[in-house]
């Protein structure tokens, strides 16, 4: 469904994604892995038109959304849950949530919405009226899901959603975007810097270093690979 | 105490009243602070804008139509200065959005100098507003009484507007983050400019008012007004709307009081009129010094 050529962008002069393809499938877990300051945020950022590419193409379903505004990139079904959350943290649960709905099509399936969220995470709806700053990081970390979900995604996109967050409940977060692509046929990319975490819920991965693309393939090859277990899981 | 409060009525009253003209010129301010982190300079010039289109236009056509009209002519003035002066600077350093808006404050003035050749022009009379009314033995102008009913109910309008529309829900998402709303598919631009729309109609509104009560407008008639409205909205805890419109009201009757201090305070002077301008500045210093977010300022906490 998604399928990215030859990407480069960078923020001003100075570029971050070298020449960048990968693509996802329909119902697909995708890991985007790599250490800190590898430029995963930024490649992802870019799929979201929040940074207009340098060059390359971002094809969605058929539609080509390099150099789009992100309004646009987000009616087409691309949704980010951003690194480190960015809730409204003085507004209530339940306006977080709402704020997902911007587009048209999900002000009008909000209801709907709210039920499907609440079924996945049910805590919200007892904290729907609480100030969303006054939740754990956890369910911070629920709502900004939620809110995402609530936009009506094809393709969800987590940044480093186990930033700040305690072992078990990365586990959840994750399992929860796992079944979620099994049950709902929703395409999800993980951007994650723990990476065994990461390839036990996913697909397929591809490992970023310095901007570039360095590996690809299934979870299970990545795991076994003798330069990321090497480098990244210290074995 | 009921005989001091009857016998300096007149100074309370315009001091409320003065205190809500203030308080719609200060929305404006703390709006577009609250969403861009500008101090847009202009605005006081836009109030002046307003009145001398309102001299204009009053001229040859009937206020049924004028009122309105000044009131939307000055709405897209304030889209006009945003959509020229301050978006393209939208990614430049904060300073330089507001050395524009210095320079749009002083376009303002001499283009209002150029067109009234630097004359002050009379306001005309509104004939409901002018009409003067005895309350409680002191005598005054409608407008006094009016004002303050029509910033509250402009305020309340206001603050359902933020509370419980999607625009108004845009507004305090951009106002918080700017990056996550246009995650959330907020169009950014779009609600900057109706911020811009919503202070400008607010400044109208206040002008209509304001120049009622003093009878002229010159090219500098929007300085000192603006001025104080942005202490009122400092005061307040700028970016709060609430805050500018108590702060505005503590302004107004406080400057009032000072005016009225020969006769208020017991003791004789005739210099209480000249001081209560810096009355008004010292204030702003020395709450700056004790409280400096204000009465309802947000903690400043640092973009990350």
């Amino acid at each position: 469904m998604l399928k990215v050529r030859n990407l480069s962008s960078g923020y001003g002069n100075v570029q971050i994604i070298w020449d960048a393809s990968f693509e996802v499938r329909d119902g697909e877990v995708v890991a985007i892995l790599g250490s800190n300051g590898a430029g995963k945020t930024t490649l992802v950022r870019t799929v979201t038109g929040m940074i207009h590419p340098k060059s390359g193409s971002i094809d969605f379903d058929g539609d080509e959304l390099c150099g789009k505004p992100s309004r646009y990139i987000l009616d087409k079904g691309i949704v980010q849950v951003p690194e480190g959350r960015q809730l409204f943290t003085e507004m209530t649960v339940y306006e977080n949530l709402e704020m997902g709905a911007f587009s048209k099509e999900a002000k009008a399936k909000l209801q709907e919405s709210l039920e499907f969220v609440y079924k996945w995470f049910p805590k919200l709806k007892e904290r729907k009226s609480q100030a969303a700053g006054t939740l754990s990081g956890g369910e911070q970390q629920m709502v900004a899901v939620g809110r995402a979900l609530i936009g009506l995604p094809k393709l969800l996109i987590l940044d480093e959603p186990s930033l700040g967050l305690a072992p078990n409940i990365v586990d959840d977060i994750l399992s929860v975007a796992h079944s979620m692509a099994k049950e709902q046929g929703l395409s999800v990319i993980l951007v994650e810097q723990d990476i065994t975490k990461a390839l036990a819920m996913s697909d397929r991965g591809y490992v970023v270093e310095n901007g570039r693309i360095a590996l690809e393939g299934t979870a299970e090859e990545l795991g076994k690979n003798e330069h990321v277990k090497k480098a990244y899981l210290g074995i | 105490m009921v005989d001091f409060f009857h016998q300096n009525l007149s100074y309370f009253l315009s001091g409320i009243s003065v205190g809500g003209q203030y308080a719609l010129i200060a929305i404006g301010y703390t709006m577009v602070y609250g969403i861009l982190r500008l101090i847009n300079f202009a605005h006081g010039d836009v109030f002046m804008c307003a009145g001398l289109i309102m001299v204009y236009l009053s001229a040859s056509l009937p206020f049924a139509i004028s009122i309105p009209l000044v009131i939307a002519i000055t709405a897209v003035l304030g889209f006009v200065i945003e959509r020229v002066a301050y978006r393209p600077l939208r990614s430049a350093p904060r300073m330089s959005v507001m050395i524009s808006a210095i320079g749009v404050s002083y376009l303002l003035q001499n283009a209002a100098l150029y067109f009234t050749g630097g004359l002050a022009k009379v306001y005309p009379e509104i004939g409901f507003l002018s009409r003067s009314v005895d309350i409680w033995g002191a005598t005054t102008r409608m407008v006094t009484i009016v004002t303050p009913f029509v910033t509250v109910a402009l305020v309340l309008i206001l603050t359902f507007l933020i509370r419980h529309t999607k625009i108004g829900m845009a507004m305090r998402a951009v106002s918080r983050d700017f990056e996550t709303s246009q995650l959330m598919g907020i169009k950014i631009n779009r609600v900057i400019s109706i911020t811009f729309v919503i202070g400008s109609l607010l400044a109208a509104v206040a002008s209509l008012l304001y120049f009622t009560n003093y009878a002229s407008v010159t090219p500098t008639s929007g300085s000192m007004p603006g001025l104080k409205a942005f202490v009122a909205a400092v005061f307040g805890g700028i970016g709060s709307i609430p805050g500018a419109v108590i702060g505005a009201f503590i302004i107004g009757i406080c400057e009032n009081i000072i005016k009225g201090g020969a006769s208020i305070f017991g003791i004789p002077g005739s210099g209480w009129t000249t001081f209560s301008d810096a009355f008004t500045f010292a204030f702003l210093i020395i709450v700056l010094i004790v409280k400096p977010t204000g009465l309802f300022g947000e903690k400043s906490v640092d973009k990350v």
